[in-house]
């Protein structure tokens, strides 16, 4: 079995006194898709503001590669979240900056080693990677919906990241890009090795890609199912099996 | 033999001279200017073999892979790739996948005259959709004058809550300071004649005909213009005013028209209310330091302030209410759909409406001026 990169131990997720997400544990492992599903408010978003450092948990542990990431000061928490790459829900891209820069900032300020056109070459490359060659002197607004979760995902990449997250990356997509977008995530997964972990509750979406999946209840709230597609449809809870059984209809389009 | 550092160098293997990958080729790593290598290896085969003995990659790995292969396709060669690791070939191939996205046709470079034709015809267009915005404006107030206007009335409350009372203390401050400065530096001049009480009369006159509803207006411009242009930029950007429009809500009569109406009935109460501060303002200055009596200030300030000298300053005041509302509206509503696009509107709205007032101010002056009033 592949080693785990990231680990949550009893990790309660919310905000100030406000519990949405308690005792939730699951590791998160080299090169799998990790689809965190629930319905609408269960705390899917705000689990992910913990697993990416934006947010301390309420309760319980994280660990990144062994380490409790919460545990670290704030800088070095900086240079481990290096090794994170995240597809926000609304993109988030800089409007100001042409994608070229909204990828050579990151690399500048983590990468100051590289020269200019080191950073350029890396910035057309990342962005050629999504589909997006030649679009380097573009500037967010000038890309369709699509395109520019692309090119969000693009400067998710900048790095590198041992770790990928995206937040509901179908959401405002067309099924054709949805699909598109999704054969994109698998493809980086094969090729790069990274984990990713796709916070979304697109029963499409799910069927094409998941390796693993963590099901938040939002009436008990903490996991109520964890493991892989197959499982939780053969031996789940009736509530996850239910909501899993609406979308078979999507399994007959590929199983990843 | 393997090595931690970036290595790129050629190797003869038999008549075919090969480029070797080796080492960590990782984005930490110092590496190897590939120009200097390519160009070490001389006259070039028709097929190049480029060996990858790598012991960690990352992006650079796939950079210099398709640097290696945009090089050899100037020099049409055909690229041979050797030992890649597991993953590589394939994020190679999809960097090579064609971008479906739209882009704009490369705009042709104009000459000198074209350029200014250019910017002539830009200057042109500003002023048509300017001028059609001021007359949009103008049919949506007369619509909401005859009662057939769209607007809500708690938008109207609202507004003039935010314009009126919200503005006092910042009005009330300038306006002391103003009738103060004013007291002072005419004192000084005043007093080398003896003439000390015209302080009255010079700070009643300035603030009642000129500074009162001036200075009241620039504060409005920073305060409420700039307001005005960031909250309709902001509504721009997030696709409201598209979802009032879709919904047949006319935007103009809609969002600018309760706006202006509050400037409207604000801003005259503002300036009657900054005259009194800054006259008073100038009394502390007499009293205080010059030894003018109370009831002395008070009756040469009453004797010199003319009913027309009051109003003049109230016209000045809906004129420049007017402009405040109109400009910070106008670059609100034509701002772009981003964060740095309402930032610009917002600084845009604040310029223009500080030179409109002065250049308002100065017309009226002038006209007022040679009407004699």
């Amino acid at each position: 079995m592949k080693e785990a990169v990231l680990v949550a131990e009893n990790l309660s997720a919310g905000y100030g006194q406000l519990v949405i997400q308690r005792e939730l544990n699951f590791s998160i492992r080299q090169g799998e898709v990790f689809v965190v599903m629930g319905g609408s408010g269960c705390g899917k978003s705000t689990l992910l503001r913990h697993l990416i450092g934006l947010q301390a948990p309420l309760a319980g542990r994280m660990l990144f590669r062994g380490d409790d990431f919460w545990a670290h000061s704030s800088e070095e928490r900086a240079l481990l979240q290096q090794h994170f790459g995240i597809l926000y829900q609304n993109v988030a891209l800089w409007g100001a900056m042409t994608l070229r820069e909204n990828i050579c900032l990151p690399l500048e300020t983590w990468r100051p080693e590289l020269s200019r056109l080191e950073r350029h070459e890396l910035a057309s490359l990342k962005l050629a990677l999504v589909g997006l060659a030649g679009t380097d002197h573009l500037y967010p607004a000038e890309l369709s919906g699509g395109m520019r979760k692309r090119a969000g995902l693009a400067r998710a990449l900048a790095l590198d990241p041992q770790v990928l997250f995206f937040d509901e990356p179908s959401a405002g997509l067309d099924p054709l890009s949805s699909m598109a977008l999704d054969e994109l995530i698998l493809q980086l997964r094969d090729s790069l090795g990274a984990s990713i972990v796709l916070v979304t509750h697109e029963l499409p979406s799910i069927y094409r890609v998941a390796d693993t999946c963590l099901f938040l209840d939002n009436k008990t709230r903490t996991q109520i199912a964890l493991g892989s597609l197959q499982e939780l449809l053969d031996h789940g809870p009736e509530q996850v099996q239910r909501f899993l059984r609406r979308g078979n209809s999507f399994a007959a389009g590929g199983h990843a | 033999m393997q090595q931690q550092t970036a290595g790129l160098d050629w190797q003869q293997e038999g008549q075919l001279s090969c480029l070797h990958v080796t080492g960590h080729w990782t984005l930490h790593q110092r590496k190897p200017d590939l120009l200097e290598v390519w160009r070490k290896g001389g006259r070039l085969p028709e097929q190049l073999c480029v060996r990858v003995n790598v012991t960690a990659w990352d992006s650079s790995l796939l950079a210099l892979l398709r640097r290696i292969r945009y090089l050899a396709y100037e020099a049409g060669i055909e690229v041979n790739l050797q030992g890649l690791p597991a993953g590589v070939g394939q994020l190679l191939e999809m960097a090579q996948t064609p971008s479906t996205q739209a882009q704009a046709e490369p705009k042709t470079p104009l000459n000198r005259v074209a350029q200014f034709g250019a910017g002539a015809l830009r200057v042109m267009g500003s002023m048509g959709r300017s001028c059609t915005f001021i007359g949009q404006v103008t049919l949506a107030l007369l619509a909401t004058a005859r009662g057939k206007g769209r607007m809500r009335a708690s938008d109207f409350w609202l507004a003039l809550q935010q314009n009126g009372p919200g503005a006092l203390p910042i009005v009330a401050l300038i306006a002391v300071l103003v009738g103060l400065i004013l007291a002072f530096v005419g004192a000084v001049q005043l007093e080398a004649f003896g003439a000390q009480i015209y302080i009255a009369n010079m700070v009643a006159i300035g603030m009642t005909r000129e500074m009162g509803a001036l200075m009241t207006a620039v504060i409005m411009a920073g305060r409420t213009g700039a307001a005005y242009a960031a909250e309709l930029g902001s509504m721009q950007a997030n696709e409201e005013i598209d979802a009032l429009q879709t919904f047949g809500f006319p935007p103009l009569e809609f969002l600018v028209t309760p706006r202006i109406l509050a400037l409207l009935v604000s801003m005259p109460i503002l300036t009657c209310f900054a005259d009194a501060l800054g006259i008073l303002g100038g009394f502390v200055i007499g009293w205080g330091m010059y030894d003018i009596s109370a009831t002395q200030y008070i009756n040469q300030s009453l004797v010199m302030v003319s009913s027309i000298d009051f109003f003049i300053g109230l016209f000045k005041s809906l004129v420049f209410a007017l402009l405040i509302g109109m400009i910070g509206c106008y670059y609100g509503l034509n701002s772009g759909r981003n964060a740095q696009a309402v930032g610009q509107a917002t600084t845009n709205a604040v310029v223009s409406i500080i030179v409109a007032l002065v250049v308002s101010d100065a017309m009226i002056t002038v006209l007022c001026t040679q009407l004699g009033i």
